[in-house]
């Protein structure tokens, strides 16, 4: 029996594809392998190097934006001249630092006729690392002990707080283990004039890091979850192979999360699973993660699912994925030519 | 002491915690007893069959079954009879 997909005209952006990766071109991936939509999809690049670009197959056709720095009306109206071209239905934004601006300009994009499944701005906020440890205490789940500094006098007060090594944060993203004070000035320095302030300390849990995928309907219903272990960890600490796993604590706490802040959208737990068998919570994404595509392979289509609930179509809750479904990242050279390049750079398009 | 219920092994002694998704590889002696360990069987029952599959001394056969023990419980792979999984 074959039954007619739904066409439908996708924006995607993350397409950066580097060692540490953007969740694009997997959830590309997985909305070209749904039975129940055909996409065309508009890949929405902030530079002209991003590999997902150029990939034979994966997007239809890509636009640059502007990067969310040069203004949230910057970005607003390049997606408004895009629309009146390719008329989006849906954008899936899989950055962090556009998602403020995508989550404020919802309304504004819903009367374009584009749609958006992303947090509120509320469960956004409370889940930054800053305030992880409220976070903790409100909804019943063990963090690692933080502190902010804001200027380097606080580096003192560590001892009193910690014992060594700590980890030092940036607000969105860098992490690195220090083990005296020296290194934390010298890391401080470092994320300071990246990130901005504050800088974050955080207790280090030793242990296994595991993570979760999710998706959550708004309603407090997850809708989707895979835990997975990763196995080979990059540099950046980024997963370069990870395996699902058959951990019902960790689902346990991904649904109680979700039940109790009604979460909207993509997500991912970050946790450290101790020796004694107790799970910390590092780190919530408040977006779909770059492995995303490890669940679409273990049987959770997660891209779809978040199409289906952006577009009000009923769903039934993904239960089952099978366990030990293994993800490994490799690189791979593409060969280009210069007048992509060209006509990406002079057009803003490809 | 019992074996974890979820812990499969392969004919190749490829052995997979799904919980950890850790994996491990085991000789066929190995290989074999956990099999036997599955099937609730007790280290008198085992002792029997292995030592009838192969050329192996009762004191030796002791030793590595008592290693091969340890080492599942420091790798997590085991539950006490009572407790609860």
């Amino acid at each position: 029996m074959s039954m007619s997909k739904i066409k439908l005209t996708i924006g995607v952006t993350g397409l950066n594809n580097t060692d540490n990766p953007g969740p694009g071109v997997p959830v590309i991936r997985g909305i070209r392998e749904s039975d129940f939509f055909e996409c065309r999809i508009i890949g929405l690049a902030y530079e002209n190097m991003e590999p997902g670009i150029y990939m034979p197959d994966l997007v239809d056709k890509t636009y640059q934006i502007p990067y969310p720095s040069s203004g949230s009306d910057a970005l607003l109206e390049r997606i408004l001249e895009i629309n009146e071209i390719e008329h989006l239905d849906l954008i899936i934004p899989n950055f962090d630092a556009e998602l403020q601006t995508f989550m404020m300009s919802e309304k504004h994009l819903n009367q374009a006729g584009i749609k958006l499944f992303l947090p509120t701005t509320e469960q956004f906020e409370e889940r930054h690392k800053m305030v992880l440890d409220q976070y903790g205490k409100k909804y019943g789940v063990l963090v690692p002990k933080s502190m902010s500094l804001t200027t380097l006098n606080d580096v003192a007060g560590i001892r009193d707080e910690f014992e060594y090594p700590v980890l030092v944060k940036g607000k969105y993203y860098d992490a690195y283990v220090a083990y005296n004070s020296e290194q934390v000035i010298s890391h401080y320095n470092r994320i300071s004039a990246k990130w901005g302030l504050p800088v974050i300390i955080q207790e280090f849990i030793r242990g296994t890091e595991v993570n979760v995928i999710a998706l959550g309907d708004g309603h407090g219903n997850t809708m989707a979850a895979v835990p997975m272990r990763k196995q080979f960890i990059t540099d950046k600490g980024k997963a370069w192979s990870g395996i699902t796993i058959a951990d019902e604590k960790m689902l346990e706490i991904t649904r109680s999360l979700i039940k109790q802040t009604k979460w909207r959208g993509g997500m991912e737990l970050e946790m450290i699973k101790t020796t004694a068998g107790k799970y910390y919570l590092i780190e919530i994404n408040p977006r779909i993660p770059a492995w995303v595509y490890l669940a679409v392979g273990a049987g959770q289509n997660i891209p779809e699912a978040l199409i289906k609930l952006a577009l009000g179509l009923e769903i039934k809750p993904l239960e089952t994925y099978k366990v030990g479904t293994m993800f490994i990242r490799y690189s791979y050279d593409i060969i280009g030519d210069i007048s992509q390049f060209e006509k990406l750079s002079i057009y803003g398009e490809l | 002491m019992k074996l974890k219920s979820n812990i499969a092994i392969s004919d190749n002694g490829f052995l997979f915690n799904p919980e950890t998704g850790d994996s491990y590889t085991v000789n066929p002696v190995a290989r074999d007893i956990i099999r036997l360990m599955q099937n609730n069987m007790t280290f008198d029952e085992i002792k029997m069959i292995i030592m009838g599959k192969y050329e192996v001394s009762d004191l030796v056969l002791d030793r590595d079954y008592h290693d091969l023990i340890r080492m599942l419980e420091i790798f997590n792979l085991t539950v006490e009879p009572h407790e609860h999984e």
